[in-house]
């Protein structure tokens, strides 16, 4: 049934509102930490326990949602509209589930992490965040239309087109200050304004979801959880811009991705929403998925349009911007699928709320990927300019019991790492940048006491040289000697000067590769060696003091803080660690094999990584 | 019959190859999905197929051939049955993906990279599947096997 005009979209929605007012609804996680827990299993248990309680299928529903967040408490369900929060659920517990929380609306209060307060808002990991691209994550099923109509979708096309017109829109997101969600943070405004001089036809609007950095899987979370804000931003965005067509491109390793906004382009299609005039206006435009092949470099922009054409996905020098030459030589504005996603709201709501958002320069809201050493883990949206130690000690709850924080890693491979003084830092584009590490996509890493730096240079520096697309030449050449050496370093054979060799090689990178990608490819090596030099120049003389790099140090077990439970003793997996029950262990250096194992697994701090020589 | 990899040239049954091109319009923005189909319906991308497509597309096949070369999901060589992908993304290399890639390296008796004689595995590397929380993970073909260890990587279904 094909929406004729804004009346009929207000019309459905209305009539969506008054529909069963009893409704309750069972919302499994589906994104990507829960599927990975098993939350495709539990959904089926779910559904078979429904069916054993004979409960009415149209007033008692079970569907997946986005991705709720705590991944690693997974997999985890909401109840609406009750709000109850549970996690770890198992299949075992469906009944139990189904009959008491479906059923009745009520608590299983074993499952539930704070059952005095069971809304998930009452834990310190949701207490500061600020969910709006992730609003409807936990509220709606993201394969069905009809939910997303209900929560408000598509009010910001019909404000656009029937109220604001091209122009206005256009002005409300200039002035709002949107920057590029992708890495680059490049105000979307001034893209925006720079393809209204160019000339040629047709014109594209494209969304990049080729979400490549390890660590990084928030725009998975997106695509899968919401994938209609992406459509109806390019629509909106297609609108203002005068685009006839748009191109959502998508990462290899993304099926679901794919097949969600494939799903939610067909919806938006039989309504009208997508295609030809548009809620029966003169306004055209129709969208469609390409998926990547796998490989990295793909995100780059131009490289990303060169392989929708059907070429080798390779970046350009960009002398030509693409507003004016870009796909297919047409005039053409790629954002980040986050980035248009934000765009509804900014139409509906105008630059001013939006600029309330945030900080100054940075307004608006950030989907971050917390992972690495911090209690809790998973998907975090933040307002910017949030301390980075918010993120790290209230949404994180800091690194595990006997850990010490050590590092940030933000920003993936463009990124880099910031020391213990970057908790202080206001989470945003330009401070972090100024920093010396990067936005990137979103990615942040954390690394306690246990996590090396060079190591985490080295494997950053692998993974580049691994996806230089070897088009240019600094790129190509300067990556492969720079992870030699950095595993030179972190195997014990590194010489006197590497570190000076380092930064300058890097530097060199920095100021010379081609692309964005290329240059920024710089970044592990040399903000590990700005903040971390003192390690850089112990690896040098082969010592690892995080013992993390094998062969580089030897656990010393101090007599005085160790509480002889024998942990460590357990997990030695070559029998170096001495001591009866309830005595205090040693290592036998002779004996140790490196692993860290024992480190790892001390709860009481006693264990040191020392110097070899320094061992008798 | 059991497959072999690299070795001879094998013959492909080809004779879906045809509705399978004509599925999409020949035009040059199709190469890569083309070729991302061929890789799906024959776990590799065949001599023949290559050709067929350039034929199809009017493209020349030195074209073909670069955009297969450079996409890391297309391969020239048949893959096995299962892909088992171990994650070598941030999260899981800081909690011990390298260790478990030696131990699966051992236990499938493949490195990175290699096919079994039998064709039933292909051992791969991805970066980062998006279950950091999950860390250290492998995926099985679309399944994604988290929080792995020297216990739990016994009980794979491998």
């Amino acid at each position: 049934m094909r929406f004729e005009g804004p009346a009929a979209v207000a019309a459905r929605r209305e009539e969506l509102a008054r529909k069963d007012p009893d409704v309750r609804t069972l919302r499994v996680c589906g994104g990507p930490g829960c599927l990975a827990s098993g939350s495709r299993e539990l959904l089926a248990a779910l559904k078979e326990a429904a069916v054993a309680s004979g409960l009415d299928p149209a007033k008692r529903r079970i569907s997946f949602t986005g991705c709720l967040g705590l991944c690693e408490r997974g997999p985890l369900l909401e109840l609406d509209p009750e709000g109850h929060f549970l996690r770890g659920v198992a299949p075992s517990d469906a009944a139990e589930v189904v009959g008491t929380a479906l059923g009745e609306g009520k608590l299983v209060p074993r499952l539930s992490p704070n059952p005095e307060s069971p809304e998930k808002e009452s834990l310190e990991f949701y207490g500061p965040q600020k969910r709006l691209i992730m609003r409807r994550f936990g509220k709606i099923d993201p394969e069905s239309f009809d939910d997303y109509l209900a929560t408000g979708g598509y009010e910001a096309l019909v404000i656009s087109l029937f109220e604001s017109g091209p122009a206005e829109t256009l002005r409300r997101v200039a002035e709002s200050g949107l920057r590029g969600r992708g890495g680059g943070g490049f105000p979307a405004g001034l893209k925006w304004k720079a393809m209204t001089g160019a000339k040629g036809t047709p014109r594209y609007v494209l969304a990049n979801g080729d979400e490549g950095d390890p660590g990084a899987f928030m725009n998975r979370s997106l695509m899968e959880g919401d994938p209609l804000a992406v459509v109806e931003g390019l629509t909106i965005g297609a609108f203002a811009l005068g685009a006839e067509r748009g191109i959502i491109y998508v990462r290899n390793e993304y099926p679901l991705s794919v097949a969600r906004l494939e799903k939610a382009i067909a919806g938006a299609r039989a309504r009208g929403l997508l295609g030809e005039n548009i809620l029966g206006t003169d306004f055209s435009f129709d969208l469609s998925v390409t998926e990547g092949g796998g490989a990295f470099v793909c995100g780059e922009s131009t490289a990303l349009m060169a392989s929708i054409e059907g070429r080798e996905g390779t970046p350009r020098v960009k002398y030509v911007r693409s507003t004016e030459a870009g796909l297919w030589d047409k005039p053409t504005v790629l954002q980040n699928v986050e980035t248009w996603a934000n765009v509804p709201l900014i139409a509906a709501n105008g630059p001013e709320w939006f600029k309330g958002i945030g900080a100054k320069g940075n307004p608006g809201t950030k989907v971050f990927s917390l992972a690495g050493e911090t209690r809790n883990t998973g998907l975090v949206e933040l307002p910017l300019g949030t301390k980075v130690g918010v993120l790290v000690n209230v949404v994180g709850g800091g690194v595990r019991k006997g850990r010490r924080f050590k590092a940030i890693q933000s920003g993936g491979p463009s990124g880099g790492c910031l020391p213990e003084s970057a908790l202080e830092l206001p989470l945003d584009f330009d401070h972090l940048t100024e920093a010396g590490a990067m936005m990137g996509s979103g990615g942040i890493i954390v690394m306690d006491d246990l996590s090396c730096p060079v190591d985490v240079a080295r494997y950053f520096t692998g993974f580049l040289a691994e996806e230089s697309c070897g088009k240019c030449v600094p790129c190509r050449e300067a990556l492969p000697v720079l992870r030699e050496v950095l595993s030179d370093l972190t195997r014990g054979s590194g010489r006197k000067g590497d570190t000076d060799f380092l930064e300058k090689q890097a530097g060199l990178l920095k100021e010379t590769a081609l692309c964005g990608l290329g240059q920024s490819a710089a970044n592990p090596v040399l903000s590990t060696i700005r903040h971390f030099r003192e390690e850089y120049l112990e690896h040098e003389s082969g010592y690892c003091r995080s013992g993390r790099c094998r062969g580089l140090y030897v656990p010393v077990i101090d007599p005085g803080a160790c509480r002889a439970c024998g942990s460590c003793q357990k997990v030695c997996p070559a029998g170096a660690v001495g001591g009866k029950k309830k005595e205090k262990r040693t290592v036998a250096a002779g004996k140790c094999v490196g692993c860290g194992a024992c480190l790892k697994a001390c709860a009481f701090f006693a264990i040191r990584a020392e110097r070899k020589e320094h061992v008798g | 019959m059991p497959k072999t990899n690299p070795g001879a040239p094998e013959a492909v049954d080809l004779t879906g190859l045809r509705g399978l091109l004509e599925s999409r319009p020949p035009e040059a923005r199709e190469l890569l999905p083309l070729l991302r189909d061929i890789q799906t319906r024959y776990r590799h991308l065949p001599e023949e197929a290559v050709r067929g497509l350039s034929e199809y597309l009017g493209l020349p096949l030195a074209r073909v051939y670069a955009v297969s070369r450079f996409y890391k999901s297309l391969s020239r060589v048949p893959k096995g049955e299962r892909l088992v992908k171990v994650c070598l993304g941030t999260a899981c290399h800081l909690r011990g993906a390298p260790a478990l890639l030696e131990a699966l390296e051992g236990k499938l008796g493949l490195a990175l990279g290699e096919t079994g004689k039998d064709g039933r595995f292909t051992l791969e590397s991805v970066n980062c599947v998006g279950a950091c929380a999950l860390a250290p993970v492998v995926m099985l073909d679309d399944e994604v096997h988290g929080k792995l260890n020297d216990e739990s990587l016994a009980d794979l279904p491998l």
